[in-house]
């Protein structure tokens, strides 16, 4: 088995939640929302591994410590065997921004709307200093759009983003994200924000670049659907915790966690008899605050199958519950 | 054989823009039966939520209505004057439920405030009594009915939706049209919304319009389905025909654009390039610059919509 090019481990992130005037007179403890509350996953070399969840479960915040912009509370982040968290000259952080790029969702608001497209790829030739002359950045400029098929290029690297469809604008963004040659690219919900028509071509545009920059994913969503499709590993993560992981298929084709189960069982498939059903969904209540996360397992007051006396009282491990299928859940075989 | 509740027959409504007029909705003909939902897909740009602002009567400035009629339950509504229309069909025979409108509650006042101002204005109703009733269609959609007391930050966006669709029935429509009620919701409150819809359907016998341009969710709740392509038609039947038979190449291709659950696809279609400029639409069938089989009279005469099986109709010319 090859080493993996990423690795994370312990990863935890709270962010604090300011006290009022009297709950610092009063001397009450500070309280902090835990997004991110110790996981641990690998991604080899050339993988997809989609972080799956609703939102405020801590799957973007893990993308942004995974890219530097945010620093972990606790646990450590490998990059090629190198951990990222004792980073701290100017310096290696550029390098290290080199080897990790990220798309982002929304391709109207990541981009300056007052740089043409030339622009916007050349920033980060510029400030990594690549291409001597502005030739030479031109012709790695013409090549990245000719990659994501934004050809012939010099009609489009005049154009300001507001002059491009939506589909257009995100192979910019993918463009951008590749020019420099990355290891590893963070893909935050790249497709949920267009329509289905060009969903797919961004999918296929995605998955052609893997093999051809041999680049491995993590790809951030909501959307078990597209997960299954792009994806080779997933992890489905609930209230800053991974809940489940493992082959993208075992997982949808065969889930263990009920919180799993309830998300499989939500999704709507395009299969004309389901209207006629009125299904019961697996689950209760709303998302809880992660400012007061549940205390035991932190999925027990929503879980139909909860046990009292063990579900709301003990923490569960993540056990290995077949071989590369993991599972948090006390009850996991059992339900 | 039930009623046509809503029969709209060659609708046109182009918005006068500086640019130029955009023919958002051009020249529609469908009926929607009593009980019955009808499912409204297409890109972003087809036309489909201008459709629903027409049907409405309030197409947004500077659109006009420029052509066909509107029947709802026999009544022509295309030139009924404005306070016919407030006081006699808006929310009391249509009301529409706005995409992203849970956004829209004002903050300032409680749910109740704003729910029970329809009833004292149109049905000229005490507070009591308002309360009341707006209490009972909370409990319909499943909220506690001391939900009129709270503001709308102290909900979630689940609650939020119902409460929307709680004050578009609160006048009893005969038809609701629902435009993207689920975008931006979390996939398990999704699916509580579109349960809910389909109670609504079961209970009230409501009949409804659902715009979407996930097929997906139309396929769980609409029992016909018409799909829109720059401002026209391009095909309207039964769910099943529609989803296991698509006659029409760009109903085809959406459909195998959709990455499936429980299935292993290869490769996923797309549809190259993008939907036309509907100032300047393409000659001919508007989707010949991106259909793969288009022919010369694809470019040269407008397709109409055929029957190509018992209530199943596709507009194209290879049929």
């Amino acid at each position: 088995m090859s080493e993996p090019v990423l690795k994370v481990e312990k990863l935890k992130k709270y962010f604090p939640i300011k006290r009022g005037l009297f709950e610092a007179l009063t001397g009450h403890p500070e309280r902090v929302v835990r997004a991110v509350d110790g996981i641990n996953f690998e991604i080899r070399k050339q993988e997809v591994f989609a972080l799956v969840g609703e939102s405020g479960c801590g799957k973007s915040t893990t993308g942004k410590l995974i890219m530097k912009l945010w620093e972990p509370t606790d646990g450590s982040i490998y990059l090629e065997g190198q951990d990222v968290t004792e980073l701290k000259t100017q310096e290696e952080i550029r390098d290290y921004r080199r080897k990790v790029q990220m798309i982002f969702q929304d391709p109207f608001s990541s981009m300056n709307p007052r740089f043409r497209i030339y622009d916007v790829l050349e920033e980060p030739l510029l400030i990594h200093g690549i291409g001597e002359t502005r030739a030479e950045r031109e012709e790695i400029i013409h090549k990245a759009l000719e990659m994501v098929r934004i050809t012939p290029p010099e009609d489009y690297v005049g154009r300001f983003p507001h002059q491009l469809s939506g589909g257009q604008r995100q192979r910019v963004a993918i463009a951008r994200s590749l020019i420099l040659n990355p290891t590893f690219i963070v893909a935050d919900e790249p497709v949920s924000m267009l329509d289905v028509s060009i969903r797919a071509e961004i999918l296929e545009l995605m998955k052609e670049l893997k093999e051809k920059m041999s680049v491995t994913y993590l790809y951030i969503t909501h959307d078990m659907s597209t997960a299954r499709y792009f994806a080779d590993y997933m992890a489905i993560m609930y209230l800053g915790r991974i809940v489940e992981m493992g082959p993208a298929k075992v997982v949808i084709d065969n889930p263990i966690h009920p919180y799993t189960r309830a998300l499989l069982a939500a999704v709507p498939e395009p299969i004309p008899e389901r209207r006629e059903i009125i299904k019961e969904l697996p689950i209760k209540g709303e998302v809880p605050n992660a400012a007061n996360i549940p205390p035991g397992c932190r999925f027990h007051p929503r879980c139909i199958y909860m046990e009292k006396g063990l579900c709301d009282v003990k923490h569960p491990q993540l056990i290995e519950y077949e071989h590369g299928h993991w599972v948090e859940c006390h009850l996991a075989g059992k339900i | 054989m039930t009623k046509n509740i809503l029969e709209v027959k060659n609708l046109k409504m182009y918005y006068f823009a500086s640019r130029g007029v955009v023919k958002a909705v051009d020249d529609l003909t469908f009926n929607i039966k009593k009980g019955e939902v009808l499912g409204l897909a297409g890109e972003s740009g087809c036309g489909k939520s201008s459709l629903g602002f027409t049907l409405m009567g309030m197409p947004t400035p500077p659109g006009k209505i420029v052509g066909g009629s509107i029947k709802m339950e026999g009544r022509e509504l295309v030139g009924l004057p404005e306070d016919v229309l407030r006081k006699e069909i808006r929310w009391q025979k249509i009301a529409m439920i706005f995409q992203g409108a849970m956004n829209a509650l004002n903050p300032v006042y409680t749910v109740g405030y704003q729910m029970i101002e329809p009833l004292l204005y149109h049905m000229g109703m005490e507070r009591e009594e308002a309360l009341d009733k707006a209490q009972k269609y909370l409990e319909l959609v499943g909220l506690a009915p001391d939900i009129v007391y709270r503001y709308p930050h102290e909900l979630s966006g689940g609650m939020k939706q119902r409460v929307i669709i709680a004050m578009a029935l609160l006048l009893e429509p005969e038809l609701v049209i629902a435009d993207e009620p689920t975008t931006a919701l979390d996939v398990v409150v999704q699916a509580q919304i579109i349960n809910l819809m389909k109670k609504l359907k079961k209970e009230l016998g409501l009949s409804m319009i659902f715009i979407t341009h996930d097929l997906s969710i139309l396929a769980e709740i609409s029992d016909r389905i018409a799909i829109m392509y720059a401002g026209k038609i391009v095909e309207l039947g039964d769910s099943k025909k529609v989803y296991y038979e698509p006659a029409h190449p760009y109903t085809q291709k959406l459909l195998a654009a959709i990455p499936r659950l429980h299935e292993d696809v290869e490769r996923l279609e797309f549809i190259p390039g993008q939907p036309p400029n509907l100032i300047t639409p393409p000659t001919g069938c508007r989707f010949h610059p991106r259909c793969p089989y288009a022919m010369e009279v694809c470019r040269e005469q407008i397709p109409e919509l055929k029957e190509v099986d018992k209530d199943h109709y596709a507009a194209c010319w290879l049929l």
